[in-house]
Formats: C-alpha cells, structure tokens, sequence
C-alpha cells in the first residue's frame, strides 16, 4: 500500500506547489481553482491510503517473498452475466437523449434505471449469479 | 501451486475459452468478464476507426484540387468536427483504455477480473450509446455538429451552431465521459486491490503501470469535461452566460476549460500506448527492459506535468501567462525523452526478430519522436504564434496522436492477437500492412507540416492556387487513401486468420508476462494455476530459469530479485 499512497500523495504534492506558484505569478484564479481542485484528487487519496497503510499489515502482492499459496480464500465476489448494466446503460442513454428530443425518452429511461438499479441491488444479495 | 487450491470460488470452473454460461448475442449484452468487455470495446472502437477514417478520406479528397466540390462546405464542417471526436474519444482512448486495458490488466497482475465486473459492462455500454448519439447528429435536421472537437464558444452557442446535431454532440461527450471515469475507477482499483502475492507495484508490467497513470489522469479531466459540457448546454438552451460576452460570460473561459481536460487527454490517449510498446520491445529483444523505474517515473512525471500545460493551446489568446506555460510544456520533453531512451536502450544489443509487433513498434517510435520534436517547436510562443492553427499544427498532432495509436495500437492488436482469439495473424500481410501504412502515414503528414509553413489553415475545404499548397496536398491525400488502404490488408488478414486459423499456443512470442502463462484465450476467471513472481518477468523466469531474473538457494526456491544485466 506505500507504493499507492506515494503515487498519490506525490501528484497532489507536485500539482500544489504548482498552484501556489501560478495562482502568485499568473494572478488568475480560474485556472488556480482548477489547479487546486487537482491538488485536492491527489491528495484526498492519499489521505486514505495513508490512514490504511499505518494500520493494516502489509498485504501478499506487498511484499516481494510472498507465495501464491498466501492469498488463500476467495478474492472477491465477481458476477458472472448479468442484463442489468445493459439496461442500465439504456436508460441512462434514452435518459441523456431527453435532453435532445424532449422529456419523454426521460420517462422509459428513468424508469429502466430505477428497474436495474433495484433489480441489480437484489441480484447482489441473493447472491447474484456468481 | 494452483490458484483453485486458493480461490475456491474458481475450483468449479470447467470451461476454457470464455465458454462460461450464455452464448452468442446474449452472451454479448450480459458478460461482465473483462476478456468478453474488454473485446467488445476493442472491436467497436475499431468500427470507429473505419467510419472515422473514411470521412478523412473524403475530407482529403475535397483538398486534391484547391476548389474541391466533393462535399458542401456545411458538410466538411460536420466531417472533420465528427472525425476529430470520433478519433479522440471514441477510438484512440477506448480502443486502449477499453480494449487492451480490460483484456490485459487483470491478466498480467494474475486477477481474476476486474474489481467491479457490473460498472464495466455499464462503462461500455455507456461508451456504445454515446458513439451511436454522436453518429446521430447525420441524421438530424440541420446535420451533426460542425465546430471543431474542441467546439470553442462562441461558435458553439445556440446562435452559431443551431439545432439538434450540436446538443447530440454534448450528449454523446457527457455519456462517454462517464464511460471513461467509470473504466478508469476499475482500471485503479483492480491494480491497487487485486494484484496476485508476489506483484508488487514496482513488479507490475509497464503496460499496467501506464494504465494506473491514465485512470488517475482520467479522473482528474474528464470530470472537468463533463462539467463544461454541461454548462455549454445550459448556455445553449437555460438561459445561462457562462461563456457569451453579452451576458457577462467569458468565451475563453471555455478555452481554458477545455484544454484543462484536453492536454491530459493528449497523455490519456498516448500513455496507454508507450505501455503497449514497452511490453512489445523488451519481448523482441530478448532482453528486460532497461530502465524499469526511470520509465515508471517519467510516466509519473508526465502525468503531473501534464496538469500544468493547459494554456499552451491558447497562447494566440493573448490572456495567459506565456513563460509559465512555456516552461513546463519545454519541462515534458525531459520525461518523454526518457522514454525514448529507455527503449532504444532496451533494443541496444539485443537479440532483436523483426516480427509484425516490433515492427509497428518501430514505427510508432519514429512517427511520435518526429511528431515530438515539432510539439518542443509548439511549446515555444514565437514559433507558435506564426503557425497557430495552420497544417503545421494538424500534422503534429496526427503524427503524434494518431501516429502512436494507429502503430502502437496494431502493434499491441497484433502482439495479443494470439492471446484474444488462440490464433495467429499471418506474417507476411502484417509486414506488407505496416510497410504501405509506415510510408503511406508519413506521406500523408510530412507535406502537412510544410503546407503549414507556407500559411494553410486547417479546417479550410479550399484554397487558392497561388498559395502554393496544391502538390503538397496532392501528395498529402495520395497518403491518407494509401493508409487506408493498409487497413483493408488488415481487415484480410484478419479475415483470413477466422477462416484458416493457425493455432497460436499459450505462448508464441516467448512473452515475459503473467498474461502469457496462461491459455489462449485463457479459461473463465483467468487462471488454473500461477508461477512464483520473483520479478518483472515471471513467465520469462518460469521458461528460462538458466536465465532468471532472481537468485535461488541451493535447493532452487526463489530468493530475491537481482537487477537485470
């Protein structure tokens, strides 16, 4: 986790001393806020992966003697097929294309988001098709 | 040691090949394996890349003759607006990010997929149904947007650009976007979470180290992006005055928005492929990359320099602070310029077969030092200032952008063929593709830079004859038909490959990486089994132990990682 958390923390570090230094030669405060708001992604990040990498033990793909046998367990839970983000992504589309057309793609697009969302939710607790 | 000892949810997996559960069109609209996704954005941004190329075909048909008649000048406008966006944001960073990315990333870290398999079937949905929106706008009264990709206000207001082509633009941007974030949320946390014991970051392969940067720079621009897109729309149609004069606005502003996201989208698109390239040169070689933290490094160092360069674009504005901008845009030739060292330092000596891979590998090592060099030139005001929107600056950014896709992306598309499908491509229309297309590119482009110099504006559909640039576009446009030629070889060759297929085995190339231990095309959820990962090059060291990268104690078992000679 050191190596994520400098990655981070040294793009936050970097982009806000640039900051500091265009927002005092530049005097212009749009691109300073952009700057700063940048600053902000690195290091926001950071901060957690900090806060996690002083209190957990190094983890397997940490530490370079590690085994394969080490990760014994499951990874993680990882859906197989689904037809929920197809619908998803429909009704996000027909829902953008409201903005073109006319509220009325909103309404089927609104209502396929809610459906996936609430069908997706459901397939994840019951387990889903893992 | 097999993985199924340890990962019980993979021990009940049979199937081989990514014949796992539903077949065919449904299959299609329901996997969330990476493999499965990562093909579809592959073989759809590709799509792209054709509908994208032919309508730069018919542009520099219009530019033959200096009173081309070809198309409207409505038209052209529509033409080269929906080329730029197709080719930047729906081919040249999905077809990597999307593609190469969700197939290989996974793989080469030994993960099973990717960390959140529903948010990757969304992001490419959202991607699909945002190409289709742009492609709309041919369909619509008034025709698609025609102000440019970079769609400057005022041009872009509802004055200027009526209609409904110009809000379908905005709509596909927005859908694509979050596409892009949704990927590069995945891309980060599948490396930072779920590498295999033993991968440590400074062990990941180059190509998933550039992917970590690009999700990171993603999620600093394309949020600004989208954030802009939408106040463009409210500007259009709720009354605001974000970027009119009239109202209080600043059209700037818009500038500076723009390429807030826009310069890291340059690394975005471009990143992606020097990893391709610094998978493809050390396995040619035979020999480890030289250079594996300074690449890493300058891949960081660009990333960060990127953030602060976005005024370069405006300097002709006349409102931004030039030796600031000019500092640190100069600054990114350093970690560039590292990278090519380290590949040429990776080629030095070694034991170098020119198969297809490395051969557009090559190519896109010479198309983007050339396209490079004239980006230093650019960087500097005064040059700037006298070729500012002029062919100079359409031929940098084509030799530098679409150079490295089109050649680092065939050399990848080429290199992991093999692993996508279990086939081979055939050598010899590989080697025939790349030589019409490397000759045919630099055909196309290297007259533009001239054409630039003598004062040709880009985004004109005619000239004059007494501005002196018809040879130079006749030349220009005998290379764009010629490389688009090069790309029905590919389409045979491909197309030959699915009908004769030539069995490619788990590892043709002698690959160095994790994604060559297992099958081709691996087995649902990725891996029966992994090999210790003592360093950069585990497969290598698995195949060559006489040549491993890592000392082992007296009974064999691996003990540390030694620099490699």
């Amino acid at each position: 986790m050191k190596v994520e958390y400098r990655v981070y923390l040294g793009i936050g570090i970097f982009v806000l001393i640039v900051t500091v230094v265009y927002f005092f030669w530049a005097k212009e405060y749009g691109g300073a806020m952009m700057l700063f708001g940048t600053a902000g992604l690195g290091l926001l990040p950071a901060l957690y992966l900090g806060w996690w990498k002083r209190r957990m033990d190094p983890r397997p793909e940490d530490v370079e003697e590690a085994t394969v046998a080490e990760n014994r367990g499951a990874v993680g839970a990882f859906p197989d097929h689904t037809i929920f983000p197809f619908v998803l992504g429909i009704g996000a589309f027909l829902t953008a294309l409201s903005l073109v057309f006319g509220a009325w793609t909103a309404v089927i697009g609104l209502a396929l988001i809610v459906f996936a969302a609430t069908s997706a939710t459901l397939e994840s607790r019951r387990g889903g098709t893992v | 040691m097999t993985i199924a000892e340890e990962r019980s949810e993979l021990a009940h997996e049979p199937e081989a090949g990514g014949q796992h559960g539903p077949t065919g069109i449904y299959k299609w609209l329901t996997s969330t394996d990476h493999k499965v996704i990562g093909k579809n954005y592959m073989y759809t941004s590709l799509v792209f890349l054709m509908i994208a190329g032919a309508m730069a075909m018919i542009i520099r048909a219009q530019l033959v003759q200096p009173d081309g008649h070809i198309v409207s000048q409505q038209m052209y406008n529509e033409l080269f607006t929906i080329h730029g966006s197709m080719m930047l944001y729906l081919f040249a960073g999905p077809f990597a990010f999307g593609g190469f990315a969700n197939f290989i990333l996974p793989l080469q870290i030994g993960a099973p997929d990717m960390a959140f398999p529903r948010l990757n079937a969304l992001s490419y949905w959202l991607y699909l149904t945002g190409g289709t929106t742009m492609l709309m706008g041919f369909f619509v009264n008034g025709g698609a947007a025609a102000f440019g990709w970079v769609s400057y206000a005022p041009l872009s207001s509802y004055t200027n650009s009526p209609g409904p082509g110009p809000d379908l633009w905005i709509v596909a941007i927005i859908l694509t976007g979050f596409s892009g974030i949704f990927t590069a949320v995945n891309l980060v946390t599948t490396a930072f979470y779920l590498r295999a014991p033993g991968m440590t970051m400074f062990r990941m392969p180059i190509f998933t180290w550039n992917m970590v940067v690009t999700g990171i720079l993603i999620l600093i621009a394309f949020p600004i992006l989208t954030a802009a897109m939408v106040m463009l729309y409210a500007d259009r149609h709720l009354g605001t005055h974000f970027f009119t004069v009239a109202g209080g606005g600043s059209p700037v502003m818009w500038q500076n928005l723009f390429w807030f996201f826009g310069h890291p989208e340059v690394y975005i698109l471009a990143l992606p492929y020097f990893g391709i390239a610094s998978e493809i040169f050390p396995v040619f070689a035979k020999k480890p990359i030289f250079g594996y933290k300074g690449l890493v490094f300058a891949t960081l160092a660009i990333a960060g320099l990127s953030t602060g360069v976005w005024a370069h674009h405006m300097y002709t504005t006349g409102t931004v602070l030039l030796p600031f901008f000019a500092a640190l845009s100069l600054l990114i030739a350093v970690p560039t310029g590292i990278k090519v060292f380290t590949w040429i330092g990776t080629l030095w000596g070694g034991n170098l077969q020119f198969r297809v891979p490395l051969l557009f590998a090559l190519g896109f090592l010479v198309t983007f030092t050339m396209g490079g060099f004239s980006g230093v030139m650019l960087a500097s005001p005064p040059f700037d200032f006298a070729v500012h929107d002029t062919y100079f600056v359409v031929a940098h950014f084509h030799q530098v952008l679409a150079g490295t896709a089109i050649f680092a992306g065939f050399a990848g598309f080429y290199y992991w063929y093999p692993k996508l499908t279990g086939r081979m491509m055939r050598e010899g229309l590989g080697k025939l593709q790349f030589w019409i297309a490397f000759i045919a590119f630099n055909m196309t482009f290297i007259p533009q830079y001239l054409a630039g110099l003598r004062g040709m504006p880009r985004r004109i559909p005619v000239y004059l004859v007494s501005d002196h640039v018809t040879f130079l576009n006749q030349v220009s446009s005998v290379g764009a038909f010629l490389t688009g030629f090069s790309f029905l070889i590919w389409l045979l060759n491909v197309w030959i490959s699915w009908r004769r297929p030539i069995p490619a085995g788990d590892n043709p190339w002698d690959g160095h990486t994790l994604e060559w231990a297992t099958s081709s095309p691996p087995p649902h959820h990725n891996f029966t089994s992994l090999p210790p990962i003592r360093s950069q090059r585990p497969v290598w060291d698995k195949n060559h132990p006489e040549y491993a990268d890592y000392t082992t104690d007296h009974d064999g078992t691996p003990k540390k990682e030694v620099e490699p000679q």
